[in-house]
């Protein structure tokens, strides 16, 4: 069951700076820690965040083992024309999850 | 030296020990203060922005389970009780109740589970899975911004009292009561952090140190291992009755659920 979050506005004006943002569900084990048994707990985090608009990247961010578990990201970007913002986002043992919102420029 | 400090170290546990004889008195209901009123600033934004707390993602799951068949009966919640927006409105509020069937009272997730064993003829949820907690977690968001409004009655009354016993009882190798600090120290720095009046208007929660959603009991728990005292089982009937007097305790209250704390 993972489902991201994204919240973008329906629409938006040229020109007018947008924020996005995204929250999705994960545990971000660090590879660091220990657990009940003592050995450490492999690492499993999200690597990667991609944010595309029809196609084109527009933000991108790589996170790392100190990011908490179900990270947050928000962004700002100008609205340019409508279409189709796509998320993703990838990382350890094969995680990838894809969501799309579309938004209207006028 | 030494010999002094340990005196004056004695001196003030003696002192303390004797205040809480006299003190030890209820919180006034107007100075009765959620633990959202002890967070900082950027924390409070972050319970309250639906999209930055990280509950939603719970809330979501929520939703997919209310909406999906399940068990022998293969009924979901929704053919029962129809939209959860509607079905569900302050009924957080009213937990823990006394049910009628077993004149035990219990809990939100007790009750959701009941539901399911009697209802949906499915395996009862554990307490703390994410099944659990997201179906909690919705219900209990149903109800945000209504007054806390748990029952009282001949029924309920005892379960009150003993949950209010256990609350002033002294526990664990600390010796502590709740009471001895969210009646008489809160607002008081326990290390870093403040004291909270320990008033559950938010739960489940999303709790930062936990990194996940958590219910009530979890959070007694954590606060009892802290007491050095034997936490209560999850759904043991100490729990459940500590709840409820927790919520008595906060009646009238705003209801914050699925809150968020550090």
């Amino acid at each position: 069951m993972t489902r991201p979050l994204i919240n973008v506005p329906k629409t938006a004006r040229r020109g007018e700076l947008v924020e996005i943002k995204t929250l999705v569900s994960h545990p971000m084990e660090s590879g660091y820690r220990p657990g009940l048994n003592g050995q450490i707990i492999p690492r499993d985090i999200i690597s990667s965040f991609v944010c595309l608009h029809d196609g084109k990247e527009i933000f991108r961010a790589t996170l790392s083992p100190a990011i908490a578990a179900n990270p947050f990201l928000s962004f700002f970007w100008v609205a340019t024309t409508s279409g189709t913002l796509t998320f993703q986002w990838t990382g350890d043992n094969g995680f990838s999850v894809s969501e799309s919102v579309d938004i209207a420029v006028e | 030296m030494m010999s002094a400090m340990r005196r004056g170290l004695t001196s003030a546990i003696l002192a303390w020990s004797l205040a809480d004889i006299g003190a030890a008195a209820d919180i006034p209901p107007d100075d009765r203060r959620s633990g959202t009123t002890v967070m900082g600033p950027a924390l409070q934004a972050m319970q309250n922005d639906d999209s930055g707390n990280p509950a939603g993602l719970w809330l979501a799951d929520g939703q997919a389970l209310w909406d999906e068949r399940n068990g022998d009966a293969d009924k979901s919640c929704a053919d029962c009780h129809g939209a959860a927006a509607t079905a569900m409105k302050g009924v957080a509020t009213r937990y823990p109740a006394v049910d009628p069937v077993s004149r035990q009272p219990i809990d939100l997730e007790q009750r959701i589970n009941l539901c399911r064993t009697t209802r949906q003829k499915a395996p009862a949820l554990a307490f703390e899975s994410r099944e659990l907690l997201s179906l909690t977690a919705l219900v209990a968001r149903q109800s945000r911004g209504l007054p806390i409004a748990v029952a009282v009655t001949p029924e309920s009354r005892p379960f009150i009292d003993a949950g209010n016993a256990l609350f002033h009882r002294r526990q664990g190798q600390l010796d502590l009561s709740c009471a001895q600090c969210h009646d008489d120290n809160w607002g008081r720095h326990l290390g870093g952090a403040v004291i909270p009046q320990g008033h559950p208007t938010g739960y489940p929660l999303y709790r930062l140190e936990w990194q996940t959603l958590g219910s009530l009991q979890r959070r007694l728990r954590n606060c009892m291992a802290g007491m050095r005292a034997e936490p209560y089982a999850y759904g043991s009937p100490d729990a459940v009755r500590l709840e409820l007097y927790l919520m008595w305790r906060a009646q009238g209250m705003t209801w914050e659920a699925p809150g968020l704390r550090p």
